[in-house]
């Protein structure tokens, strides 16, 4: 298992990368690039990397401009303004038309820790989820969030990826093969199938040798994209593990993957679903481990919460 | 040399034309696209680049960032052949690509999507600025109502121009002095307008918005390295004397009587 890494740095390698290649990718930013990790583009394409200041609405705007003229523009802030301060932008100026325009929400989730509820996006996944045309994606690791800079580039329209401040292990190579659209098997089993998307996976992750230990087999689906979600695929998975569903989201269950995996799953008799996820609550200042505890997203409660699901009849 | 007799029957032409698409669809915005008739007659007329079309990549741009006035847009683009002539019928009908407000998607004669007050203005700051970065030619032209640059948008893309120095965006100000409910400044002033423009480092130049010769003096001014902003004067309604500076003509429809009276003063006729 290699070190430690955040998902947002890990974005901004891979669009340095690939940046190199496509001259008409360009970073735009509203004065957070050391916090979002765009700082990383500034310093090695300075000519296409805009900072905007603070005026998250006018950086979508200007995305909208260049992207009508045919470049690629990648915007960041943090989830809460990226996508709460200027959502009826992006909305009407930029996915109204279909415009090829990415939009990089950091700190997703209540990881924003000492910064406090104002600063950590429960909201942000339900917000993009629910505006048409747009892709939702999670990356669960930093090497995953290297690979999609190019994959969203391939997605010609409006995208949206989430990514987190907290560092974690690596669990996915760079080299692993992914789409956009397709749920990823981490991990096959037959007791319990967990769906997570993000720093989840990473958490499930950890829990899965505990699970096994206490004879549960569990399988691991990582949604890196949760719209479009991959209906058929978790349909697939699900049943293999005798309709037994485990989801873990670290964002507000309303609108989030919990609905989303809900709805996909609401034509199959007989499932037994349990999530954890953040229940219609903001956030709050804290240690992150702290925090995580308090809104229940550990791995111990992973552990409860998959045998309580397992065992269910 | 610019004629002004043609251009001005021009602008009387697309008014007849706009009436006659928005008493078909039963509802849409008179007072500002008559507001506009001038400008936008001078832009597409003379003024601008339109290249061979919307693929031409060296073309002048041009957002309507006040969207609602697009009927008088749509006459343009049938009449520069842009549109098919048949879709003048479809204003405001289920897919028609002339939706209430523009669409690009359905219309892609349209350099942008508006609707949204303020957002056309961002837009084309950042057309301006990729052009100006990619060392690419093309003028844009953004054209926002007077009560849209309420919202706050307006100030965070305006701001960023002129730090930005984008020499190759013409903002123009439809002063009509009316909003949807009331007068501007009434409801929340505008004034001094020159004054806020010049102080965010813009060339400003303040015209009659119906007057080509002052239209195109603004037009032509080199702005001296900064982005240019023409605060054109226009009346809402401007060719019907009834519509004219009234806040009722903003999304009125006309009754038949007062719809032949409109025709009778345009000089045409509701055939």
């Amino acid at each position: 298992m290699s070190d430690k890494a955040a998902t947002r740095f890990g974005f901004y390698q891979g669009l340095v990368a690939l940046a190199e290649e496509k001259k008409d990718v360009y970073a735009l930013d509203a004065d957070l690039a050391k916090t979002t990790g765009s700082e990383a583009f500034r310093k090695a394409f300075p000519d296409r990397y805009i900072d905007v200041g603070i005026a998250e609405q006018n950086m979508i705007g200007i995305a909208a401009g260049l992207s009508r003229i045919g470049l690629v523009p990648y915007c960041s802030s943090m989830a809460v303004f990226a996508v709460g301060r200027a959502y009826e932008i992006i909305r009407n100026a930029v996915a109204y038309s279909g415009l090829n325009v990415k939009i990089i929400g950091s700190h997703g989730g209540i990881t924003a820790a000492g910064d406090g509820g104002t600063h950590q996006a429960v909201e942000d996944i339900a917000a993009m989820r629910s505006i048409p045309g747009m892709v939702v994606l999670q990356p669960c690791d930093s090497n995953q969030a290297q690979k999609m800079a190019k994959l969203m580039y391939d997605h010609k329209g409006p995208v949206y990826i989430r990514t987190c401040r907290e560092p974690v292990e690596n669990i996915t190579r760079v080299e692993d093969e992914i789409e956009i659209g397709k749920a990823q098997v981490i991990k096959e089993g037959k007791d319990l199938a967990i769906i997570a998307t993000g720093m989840m996976t990473i958490l499930a992750h950890r829990a899965l040798e505990e699970l096994k230990e206490k004879g549960i087999d569990a399988s691991l689906i990582n949604i890196h994209t949760i719209k479009p979600l991959d209906k058929d695929g978790i349909i697939r998975e699900v049943k293999k593990c005798g309709k037994k569903v485990l989801v873990l989201e670290e964002a507000n269950s309303i609108g989030g993957l919990v609905e989303a995996v809900a709805a996909a799953l609401v034509e199959e008799d007989g499932v037994k679903f349990s999530y954890i996820a953040i229940d219609d609550k903001f956030g709050q200042s804290g240690k992150t481990d702290e925090l995580l505890a308090f809104y229940g997203i550990t791995k111990e409660n992973i552990v409860a919460k998959a045998i309580e699901v397992a065992n269910r009849k | 040399m610019r004629d002004f007799i043609v251009l001005e029957n021009k602008a009387r032409e697309l008014r007849i034309d706009t009436l006659k698409m928005i008493l078909e669809a039963g509802s849409g915005h008179i007072g500002g696209s008559f507001s506009i008739a001038e400008i936008l007659t001078a832009l597409y007329y003379d003024k601008m680049n339109l290249g061979t079309g919307v693929d031409d990549e060296e073309r002048d741009r041009l957002i309507l960032s006040k969207g609602h006035a697009n009927p008088i847009l749509y006459s343009i683009l049938i009449d520069k052949g842009f549109v098919d002539e048949k879709e003048k019928h479809t204003l405001r009908r289920l897919h028609s690509p002339f939706q209430g407000h523009p669409d690009s998607r359905k219309c892609p004669a349209l350099d942008c999507s508006t609707g949204s007050l303020g957002q056309g203005l961002s837009v084309g700051v950042g057309m301006a600025l990729g052009l100006k970065k990619e060392n690419r030619k093309g003028h844009v032209y953004v054209i926002v109502g007077d009560g849209e640059l309420q919202e706050g948008i307006c100030w965070e893309a305006l701001m960023f121009a002129a730090s930005k120095k984008l020499d190759n965006l013409t903002v123009i100000i439809d002063r009509n002095g009316l909003q949807l409910s009331a007068r501007t400044e009434e409801t929340n002033a505008l004034e001094n307008l020159e004054a806020k423009m010049k102080s965010f480092n813009l060339s400003v130049y303040t015209i009659d918005g119906h007057s080509f010769p002052e239209i195109f003096d603004a037009l032509d001014k080199n702005a001296e390295g900064k982005p240019k902003c023409i605060i054109a004067h226009t009346i809402k309604g401007k060719g019907v004397s009834f519509m004219e500076d009234s806040v009722k003509w903003h999304g009125a429809m006309p009754t038949k009587e007062e719809a032949d009276k409109a025709f009778v003063e345009l000089g045409g006729e509701n055939v």
